[in-house]
């Protein structure tokens, strides 16, 4: 017997705080800082006190908390890698889009 | 437990040095890792380089699993009685292979296992798992019943496998690649440690008639050729219903029709749109009524419809 869990979307319109986010990426606060700072994470454009983010950048912190374990990369790396993984997912939207618009 | 040749998942010999084992882990990784490759079987292929990798690369743990020996893959196999104790397993004494599977045996030697941690708490491990839902269960929600076998510590803390079954609501305006988090819904932690999440990846399977992108569906529409020449209002089904469109005279092919809030809702309000692609279709068979009237068109219309490419060539 299991009972209807909570579910919460990862998405932008809900906000994580900066505690939030380290707890559930597993990067450090100054890997995470640096992410911010290069850009590769963005923060939320909401008015508060701190950096606060929209909650579908919990995947892409995750996503470089696996890539620091696997693959031994420093925040410069990391950076690197998010923006190319963040362009390669943008080109397969469009070509998603793209294919939806081909009559099959 | 069945028996995994580590060595034969990273491709070395058992010889091999912890330089060779670390330069084979990196290679196949970049070529694996689910995050770089999208190839079918990749994230399954990284789960065994990894597991490898995590035994190997610790010479405790790598001692202990070379202490069983060389065994065929996949074999059927219990360890030595005394085996966990020679080799320094934490809380050994109450180490039992019940429930285990093969890749959890290592995780009480060299830095691993909960044993370790002299008490402090340990958080559950957080659990990714892809789910596929049809476009119908986007479009009203749906309730997912997921049945998960997770590694986690009892109270004495040994490690055992332990299902987990899980309800999770899905409200309607699920997109493909959605992303779910279900607090706590992971492994348990140990002393104290918070319980895991599980995550939760949806895909869209591919439907017999609507292709998604984000929030919006497409529908080939065919037209007979006289609907395009002449315009016609035709049914069209959506996922609430079907719904009168009307075709504008002069359609071509590849015309894109738009009903505005016919396609997946939105989560905070609000829907993506439906788009009819216009494709002109004509039978195969035509009789011979048809055919008359197909070569009276013909004579009677001033139509070219290749006339760019003269003008191209112009």
């Amino acid at each position: 017997m299991s009972i209807e869990t909570e579910v919460l979307w990862l998405d932008e319109h809900r906000v994580v705080s900066l505690r939030e986010l380290l707890e559930l990426s597993g990067l450090s606060e100054s890997e995470l800082l640096d992410l911010v700072h290069s850009g590769a994470i963005p923060v939320s454009d909401q008015p508060g006190v701190g950096y606060t983010f929209g909650a579908h950048v919990i995947s892409v912190a995750r996503t470089a908390c696996r890539l620091r374990d696997d693959f031994d990369l420093d925040a410069h790396g990391l950076s690197v890698a998010l923006r190319l993984l963040e362009r390669v997912h943008d080109l397969e939207e469009e070509i998603a889009r793209l294919r939806a618009e081909l009559p099959r | 437990m069945k028996y995994t040749d580590y060595y034969a998942a990273l491709g070395v010999e058992r010889g091999a040095s912890a330089d060779e084992i670390r330069k084979a882990y990196r290679r196949l990784a970049q070529k694996h890792h689910p995050d770089v490759s999208k190839e079918p079987g990749a994230e399954e292929r990284f789960k065994e380089i990894a597991e490898a990798y995590q035994t190997l690369k610790d010479p405790e743990k790598r001692a202990a699993y070379d202490a069983l020996g060389s065994r065929p893959q996949g074999e059927e196999f219990r360890p030595p009685p005394d085996w966990a104790q020679e080799h320094g397993a934490s809380g050994a004494e109450k180490f039992s292979y019940e429930d285990l599977d093969f890749s959890d045996l290592f995780s009480r030697f060299g830095g691993g296992g909960a044993g370790r941690r002299a008490g402090g708490p340990l958080p559950g491990q957080d659990f990714e798992v892809p789910v596929e839902i049809s476009l119908e269960d986007a479009f009203r929600g749906t309730t997912l019943s997921l049945s998960l076998s997770m590694p986690e510590y009892d109270a004495a803390g040994v490690l055992r496998r332990v299902p987990h079954n899980v309800k999770a609501r899905v409200a309607p305006g699920a997109v493909d690649g959605q992303r779910l988090r279900l607090p706590g819904k992971g492994g348990k932690g140990f002393h104290g440690g918070r319980d895991g999440d599980l995550y939760l990846e949806i895909t869209l399977k591919p439907h017999r008639l609507y292709r998604a992108t984000g929030h919006d569906l497409y529908l080939d529409l065919p037209l007979a050729p006289w609907e395009a020449a002449l315009g016609a209002t035709v049914e069209i089904p959506t996922l609430s219903g079907p719904v009168s469109l009307k075709v504008p005279a002069g359609t071509s092919a590849a015309r894109k029709l738009r009903l505005a809030g016919r396609g997946l809702p939105k989560p905070r309000g609000g829907a993506g749109d439906l788009i009819a692609v216009a494709q002109i279709v004509v039978s195969g068979e035509v009789g011979e009524r048809e055919r008359e009237l197909y070569e009276q068109l013909a004579l009677a219309s001033s139509f070219n419809p290749r006339r760019h490419f003269a003008e191209e060539n112009a």
